[in-house]
């Protein structure tokens, strides 16, 4: 049985997939980013990475959604270990 | 009785509109296309009743001055249709729920409906009417396929009796009507999954996005082009320009009639741009020089909106538009501004706070030339060569940079981050495409050629009145001291304040060497919004934060026209 990790959306790698277990934030972050699909409990898919902490692009359901790199780094994620 | 139309972002809200009313709307493949309402009227058992396009919301719980005008509206409405995108309905369904708390009668539309099949999404329409307990209709509504089932079914629009909840309580709802309605087959990945990949990762998508702008550059410059020297300029110049010479000696060649229809003849000749008549520069400026650069640019624009590339430019730009005080989707404003900054300044309001748009909406009026003016520019100093205009793109493009810089430490308040939909790639649809580029095109017609006709008539009379001379010896300073033009040049610039592609016209007679007639139109480009423009920042932003923006538009441009021409004199 594979180990499950915690990690942030940010740090995850491309194309990696994990589940949403927490949003780090208030009240309002966790609004707009539900209203998107985005909350716990979901299933995500990284996509990408832009340079120099420009936004992350994931996959949750059939949305993809990009969001800047601190509000990624707010998604808490579980992982397998590889 | 009014129908409103709602439903999240980029679901085809807006084609569902057109097909309904058949007005025509401006529809794209991105979130926040719409950011105001559009109202319509259609027939509906013999009655007219009205039909409002409203901005896509997620939530009703306002994030965007868009979702703002979606949450007044629905106050007013008699009718919900509720488009859904039947590609996405978990999500979709969640603003479904708030609506159906507001207890309005309401109909769902699941719409793009033929997407859902090579997806592998299967939807069990009976079993999800049971769950709303409101009329469902699958629609394609850029095809019209069950557009009129849907109007069929309005008489029969239902409330559902269910309590307010809050959101985690929605959420579970939404999830046990997805358990028991959506089957999802896994699907391969298509050629356009890839190409969405490859846009969003940095090396590949720098490239794309290199090559995608250069690209539409290119198209523009070139179908541009192409319309003026096989189409249009034939016209004018074998068809029209007899005429007026023969209607010129009819008028005796000079007089004041003469030089309100025809213009001053130069060398004895009508000139196009320089006689100034209404028959001459009147219809050749913009007919002549300016449409067919509208027909290009809003063509390569029409193609890369409904592609759904714009929101990936987004996401490249990220980084660079932090550093104006913005995030990456103030590009989508700004490269509407590139057509027209009156569209531009409107579509800040898919911007969140308020300070973004300020600041979008004032770097738009300061350094984004609308398509008018490039074309004006084009014709003006392309012939000089093309680094002459390239020095007038960098110049402003320096200027937006700068100003953003500025106004970002200048204005209290941060930048949000960015949080964006990206839609799926679609293949343009050509009728689609032809229909939007009609429509902006028939604007510029209808709104900008009288603008033409009665800058033309008013400077003709200024001028006879002798009132010019005097406004360019006031403005001498500025104009022939910080800017090195001659001190006619002042007409043109209170002239752009009513179209900048005629002020640019103005600037022909006045026999300007190549480096003035670049800081010229730099100037222009920068000084002060034409009255449209005006107009809307007026309406978007207030009275204050207008004046604030005219002043560092003032300033921006002083500055930066007397910087440009002590580097061209080097």
């Amino acid at each position: 049985m594979p180990i499950k990790l915690e990690t942030t959306l940010d740090r995850m790698s491309n194309g990696q997939k994990g589940i949403i277990v927490n949003i780090n934030g208030g009240q309002g972050l966790i609004n707009r980013l539900s209203a998107l699909g985005i909350m716990k409990g979901k299933r995500v898919t990284k996509v990408s990475n832009m340079i120099m902490h420009g936004p992350v692009t994931a996959e949750v359901g059939q949305t993809r959604i990009a969001m800047g790199h601190n509000m990624a780094g707010k998604v808490i994620v579980e992982v397998a270990s590889p | 009785m009014r129908i409103l139309l709602m439903g999240n972002p980029n679901v085809g809200k807006s084609v569902l509109f057109s097909r309904l009313t058949g007005l025509g709307v401006i529809a794209s493949n991105y979130p926040g296309t719409t950011v105001s309402y559009t109202r319509g009227s259609m027939q509906l058992n013999g009655t007219t009743v009205e039909v409002v396009d409203v901005p896509g919301s997620y939530t009703l719980d306002p994030t965007s001055e868009a979702e703002n005008v979606a949450l007044q509206m629905l106050e007013t409405g008699d009718i919900i249709v509720n488009v859904v995108d039947a590609t996405n309905l978990e999500r979709n369904l969640y603003l479904t729920v708030q609506l159906l708390e507001r207890k309005i009668p309401m109909v769902v539309a699941l719409n793009m409906w033929d997407d859902t099949t090579h997806q592998g999404i299967t939807i069990d329409m009976d079993r999800l009417r049971m769950r709303l307990k409101v009329p469902v209709v699958p629609t394609v509504a850029v095809t019209g396929e069950g557009v009129k089932q849907l109007v069929e079914l309005l008489h029969t629009a239902a409330i559902t009796d269910i309590p307010v909840r809050n959101q985690d309580e929605r959420w579970i709802t939404i999830g046990s009507i997805i358990n028991e309605v959506q089957r999802l087959v896994h699907h391969h990945h298509t050629w356009r999954n890839r190409l969405a990949d490859a846009s969003v990762q940095p090396v590949t998508g720098g490239i794309l996005a290199m090559a995608i702008l250069c690209g539409s550059f290119f198209l523009v410059r070139f179908l541009g082009e192409s319309l003026i020297d096989y189409l249009v300029n034939p016209v004018f110049n074998t068809l029209w320009a007899p005429i007026l010479e023969k209607f010129s000696s009819f008028l005796g060649g000079a007089g004041l009639l003469h030089n309100l229809l025809i213009g001053k003849l130069i060398d004895g000749q009508v000139d196009f741009v320089q006689s100034f008549g209404l028959l001459s520069s009147g219809l050749y400026v913009p007919f002549g020089m300016v449409l067919p650069y509208i027909i290009s640019f809003y063509l390569a624009l029409g193609i890369l909106e409904d592609s759904g590339y714009l929101p990936r430019l987004a996401i490249l730009m990220d980084t660079v538009m932090h550093h104006l005080g913005l995030h990456g989707y103030a590009i989508i404003p700004t490269l509407l501004g590139l057509g027209c900054n009156v569209p531009g300044v409107l579509a800040t309001r898919i911007l969140e706070s308020r300070r973004e748009r300020f600041i979008a909406a004032t770097l738009i009026s300061i350094a984004i030339p609308c398509a008018a003016l490039q074309a004006m520019i084009l014709g003006i100093l392309g012939k000089h060569g093309i680094q002459y205009v390239a020095i007038v793109y960098g110049t402003l493009f320096a200027a937006w940079l700068i100003t953003g810089f500025i106004l970002r430490h200048m204005v209290k308040g941060f930048a949000p981050e960015l949080l964006i939909e990206i839609p799926p790639y679609r293949l343009p649809i050509w009728q689609a495409v032809l229909r939007k580029l009609r429509m902006r095109v028939s604007g510029f017609l209808i709104e900008a050629v009288p603008i033409i006709m009665v800058t033309v008539l008013v400077i003709n009379i200024v001028h006879y009145l002798g009132i010019l001379d005097n406004i360019a010896r006031l403005t001498s300073p500025v104009v022939t001291g910080l800017w090195g033009l001659p001190k006619e040049a002042a007409t043109a610039i209170i002239v752009g304040f009513m179209r900048k592609d005629m002020a640019v016209g103005l600037l022909m007679p006045l026999a300007l060497s190549v480096e003035q007639a670049t800081v010229a139109c730099v100037v222009l480009a920068m000084f002060f919004p034409c009255v449209a423009t005006f107009a809307v920042l007026f309406k978007e932003l207030g009275f204050r934060d207008t004046v604030k923006a005219t002043g560092i538009m003032f300033l921006a441009a002083s500055t930066i026209g007397g910087i440009l021409r002590l580097i061209l004199s080097l």
